[in-house]
């Protein structure tokens, strides 16, 4: 019985949860009190709203709650996505000591897909300019020294989506 | 955007409190009021220097799928590609690229499984090969742009 009882608490937990995403994924109310209108929305406490946050917050499925801004608009017009073939024994730290550097907003190993895709390291470089991208780029060439044995750097030149992550409904 | 805004957004970008009045307890920071921060963070929405303000959430810890995929698209056809690509609701995000892999983008699902069918229909719909680059392992992620 006890176990059955966890079970369907545990389930209820995440039924909320995923109303809580749904009523959040548009972005937090603009209200005084944002937690404790979302709870009048979802028919719970204000105390359980923050608990449920501060829970997803803690496991990892929230990563920081904040804006977004849009980087072109702030004069970040120039990124690079930096790709790096980087023998395997060294990608662990050859990504810790990219993914630090302050221009890079993003850094993950992905496979390789030879012949048409020889690299595994991405680091996602962001500037005012394409000069100062490139400059970026070739400090953590510098960084990498022996380790990496090609890359390149592909700039975006439009948008054609974006629409950021959704849950269906 | 002036002096506050900056400040706004820069401060935002770290994080936002969890508590009854979170804007209030931001706008002391800036010696401003609750009001006046709701007010700027809705017209910056508005206005499009923010593309969104709440919780960022982790797609892979919430369940679901994510991978970045990669196609070379000859140029007459990469008007009409984009289209196609476009219209599928899983594509988060889509990029033009100056290489040639010139067509990036970013497939949401809500399980794993489901990520290997968009990207066969994808195929079929476009005729283009897909590369999918799963992350294999996350170093950093961390969207900090200073104004």
């Amino acid at each position: 019985m006890n176990s059955r009882r966890a079970i369907d608490t545990q389930e209820t937990e995440r039924e909320f949860d995923r109303r809580l995403v749904l009523a959040t994924q548009a972005g937090l109310p603009l209200d005084a009190r944002p937690y404790h209108w979302l709870a009048s929305e979802l028919g719970v406490t204000p105390e359980r709203v923050m608990e449920r946050i501060n829970a997803m917050l803690a496991d990892g499925r929230i990563r920081r709650i904040g804006a977004v801004p849009n980087h072109y608009r702030l004069g970040y017009t120039a990124n690079g996505m930096s790709v790096w073939d980087v023998p395997d024994e060294y990608i662990a730290a050859a990504g810790r000591e990219i993914g630090a550097l302050d221009y890079v907003s993003h850094c993950y190993h992905r496979p390789r897909k030879p012949p048409h895709w020889p690299y595994n390291l991405f680091a996602m470089v962001h500037g005012h300019s394409r000069p100062e991208v490139i400059a970026m780029v070739e400090r953590i060439a510098a960084l990498l020294g022996t380790r990496q044995q090609a890359h390149d750097i592909l700039f975006s030149s439009r948008i054609l989506k974006k629409t950021g992550l959704r849950l269906g409904g | 955007m002036d002096a506050l805004d900056r400040r706004i957004i820069n401060e935002l970008q770290q994080g936002f409190p969890v508590c009854e009045r979170p804007y209030q307890a931001i706008a002391e920071r800036f010696a401003s009021t609750e009001s006046e921060l709701i007010t700027r963070i809705g017209c910056m929405l508005d206005d499009g220097l923010l593309t969104r303000f709440g919780p960022l959430f982790h797609a892979e810890h919430m369940g679901g799928a994510l991978t970045l995929c990669a196609m070379h698209v000859p140029r007459e056809s990469f008007e009409a590609v984009a289209e196609t690509v476009n219209a599928f609701p899983e594509v988060a995000h889509n990029y033009q690229r100056d290489h040639h892999m010139n067509m990036w983008f970013i497939l949401a699902t809500e399980t794993p499984a489901a990520l290997r069918s968009v990207i066969d229909r994808i195929e079929q719909a476009t005729g283009q090969q897909v590369l999918n680059l799963p992350k294999l392992e996350e170093f950093y992620v961390g969207l900090y742009f200073g104004v």
